[in-house]
């Protein structure tokens, strides 16, 4: 062991004989291999990483002056937005944050499809990846509640009747969850619990594991070839790989840079987007005994109420909606399965997946777009007709990838 | 497999001669005894999650001045955090209830909730009050009133006047009775109550020995 000359390569060394620190900081960035032809679509994942801190932080600083009390909770993110010095700035950062959370991890999702990141040997990575999307959901749901405005309120009751709709447990189940009998203090008291300390330790732990799996088995990259498979026979270094740090924590700074502009370009001027990011009704304080007359979720969740939506109640009951619903989210697990095509990126995939991927796409985006509008007869037949397209390209992927055309892989990434 | 260690570990020297059997015994009643253990102790927790004591006592019920309610009015009042109308039917709104029952999903509320005493085609006590929880069967909205029959309703001519749930649409008539093809699934639901004078009611409760 090579003793160190200068004080700080003497004390590194004391930290590094009780604590591999040289040893992480080597195999998670500076000799870390990742391909050396990413491209923008590999953003997202460190984006994400970005928009989590600033939650957390902006988050910590707004339970400083938040109330999570019926009474008091309304009042309370008022007084942040006008009394508390640079409080609308906290605020407006956590709501909009929560959006961007969301467009970030969207784009990420899409990349994987697009690149067959959830191919073997990333199928735990990405169930990692699929359980993170659903602590997300469920942290943005929680903290949906807290401002305690009409939408807070009534989409809260509404999810949480979905559980109602249950067989047999679901009406003791939904009087669990909320600890009373109706949405209550009681209700936003525990939301507050789960939104500010279990959830994101939750998430904080999935976010540890994500990353320690991509880099076992180590990144993709926008041709779908595994470039371990070609290491110099000297170093033992990918041909195509290169160090994480410095290369990739530069090209990440860039954008990050193009990110915060546009994030703050929205936080500044559009902070409520319209009313997609903050719903007009919730500037109402919650009144248990009137609904507003439209309700809707924000627009991350309305993909999937509007299938909720297009299901028409069974027998008087609302749970097969609710359970098709459950199956948009549980079927993404078996991603990994499901693809049996011999490639792994879009670049080499045949016109049939371009096609499915893309109809796939739109039938997101529409159906984000039909869960925001009031629910006509055309509407809801849409709804139908695009949840089956949904569903489709999940359960008809093993045959369908199977009988594509597929253009050969390269040996080696290429630099397109 | 020989001496094979315990947790895929090298095998140890002092694994020589061990009771294999025994261990493995061991290993397991601990296992078994520690999971029972850790199943006792998520007991409080998620029980503590359950309505409180307090929760529990403030369904107390609530007393209602009804005489200030005009002919084809409605006052909502607070029971158990739920909105609870309370109806003062006219006449002409009285008559629409009668009117075709083919309409209606559940016309005589056999899967509904009321007291007995209101299990009728106006789903009251007394005829002309209606008293009803205002919160939709389906996924919890609460309806909004929609007196006005007809096509000034927006919801059509054959609109008879009753209540729409702005959530999912579905319609319920001056008695509360969902009609057939909504998404909700049974008529709302009628609250116990009772008439303490002509001026007052009493909601959360049923006269005792009436």
């Amino acid at each position: 062991m090579a003793n160190g000359t200068t004080t700080s390569e003497k004390l590194l060394q004391w930290v590094d004989d009780r604590f591999p620190l040289t040893a992480t900081w080597k195999g998670h960035l500076s000799e870390y291999y990742a391909p050396k032809n990413f491209n923008f679509w590999y953003y997202f994942g460190s984006l994400a990483m970005l928009v989590l801190v600033i939650q957390i932080l902006t988050g910590i600083f707004l339970t400083m002056n938040y109330k999570p009390s019926a009474e008091n909770a309304f009042a309370s993110v008022e007084y942040i937005m006008r009394d508390v010095e640079w409080g609308w700035l906290i605020r407006y950062m956590h709501s909009t944050g929560a959006s961007f959370f969301f467009i970030v991890i969207y784009l990420h999702m899409f990349r994987a499809l697009l690149y067959g990141s959830y191919r073997k040997p990333r199928e735990l990575l990405w169930i990692i990846g699929c359980f993170l999307y659903l602590a997300l959901m469920a942290e943005a749901f929680f903290g949906y509640l807290l401002p305690w405005g009409q939408m807070s309120f009534w989409g809260a009751q509404v999810i949480v009747n979905l559980f109602a709709s249950i067989p047999i447990i679901g009406p003791d189940l939904a009087i669990w969850i909320r600890g009373d009998f109706v949405v209550g203090d009681a209700t936003l008291n525990r939301f507050f619990a789960f939104h500010v300390i279990a959830v994101p330790l939750v998430l904080l732990v999935l976010v540890f594991v994500h990353i320690i799996a991509l880099h076992e088995v180590g990144s993709n990259n926008p041709d779908g070839v595994e470039i371990k498979k070609k290491k110099d026979p000297k170093t033992g270094i990918p041909l195509d790989g290169i160090p994480f740090h410095p290369y990739y924590t530069v090209k990440d700074i860039v954008g990050t840079v193009v990110f915060l502009a546009i994030f703050s370009a929205v936080l500044f001027f559009v902070p409520e987007m319209f009313g997609y990011f903050l719903e007009y009704n919730n500037f109402i304080p919650a009144d248990p005994l009137k609904t507003p007359l439209h309700i809707a979720p924000v627009w991350y969740f309305t993909p999937f109420y509007a299938m909720l939506r297009a299901v028409p109640s069974i027998f008087g009951s609302q749970f097969p909606g609710v359970a098709v619903m459950g199956a948009a989210v549980v079927i993404m697990f078996f991603l990994p399965w499901l693809d049996r095509s011999p490639v792994k990126s879009i670049r080499y995939r045949g016109p049939i997946y371009k096609i499915a991927l893309t109809l796939f796409a739109i039938s997101f985006v529409i159906l984000g777009w039909l869960g925001i509008e009031a629910p006509t007869p055309l509407y809801t037949w849409m709804a139908r007709v695009l949840t089956v397209v949904y569903f489709a390209f999940f359960l008809l992927m093993p045959w369908y990838t199977k009988i594509d055309k597929v253009k050969p892989e390269p040996q080696r990434v290429t630099e397109k | 497999m020989g001496e094979q260690a315990v947790m895929g570990g090298p095998a140890f020297q002092g694994d020589q001669g061990v009771d294999k059997g025994k261990r493995n015994f061991l290993i397991a009643a601990t296992s078994a005894v520690g999971g029972v253990f850790g199943a006792a102790v998520a007991v409080p927790f998620i029980v503590s999650m359950q309505p409180s004591a307090r929760a529990r006592a403030a369904g107390a019920p609530v007393e209602v001045d009804i005489s200030k309610i005009e002919p084809g009015a409605m006052l909502t009042v607070e029971w158990r955090g739920k909105p609870v109308w309370i109806l003062n039917r006219t006449k002409p709104m009285l008559e629409t209830l009668a009117k075709d029952p083919g309409r209606l999903a559940d016309p005589n509320s056999e899967a509904s909730a009321q007291p007995d005493n209101c299990r009728n085609e106006t789903r009251s006590i007394k005829p002309e009050y209606l008293v009803a929880v205002g919160i939709c069967t389906h996924l919890g909205c609460s309806p909004s009133p929609m007196f006005t029959p007809g096509d000034a309703s927006g919801l059509g001519a054959e609109w008879p006047g009753g209540f729409l749930c702005p959530c999912h649409g579905s319609r319920f008539d001056l008695a509360a009775r969902v009609f057939a093809g909504q998404p909700a699934p049974t008529n709302l639901e009628i609250p116990p109550y009772y008439f303490m004078s002509d001026a007052r009611v009493l909601v959360g409760e049923e006269k005792k020995g009436a």
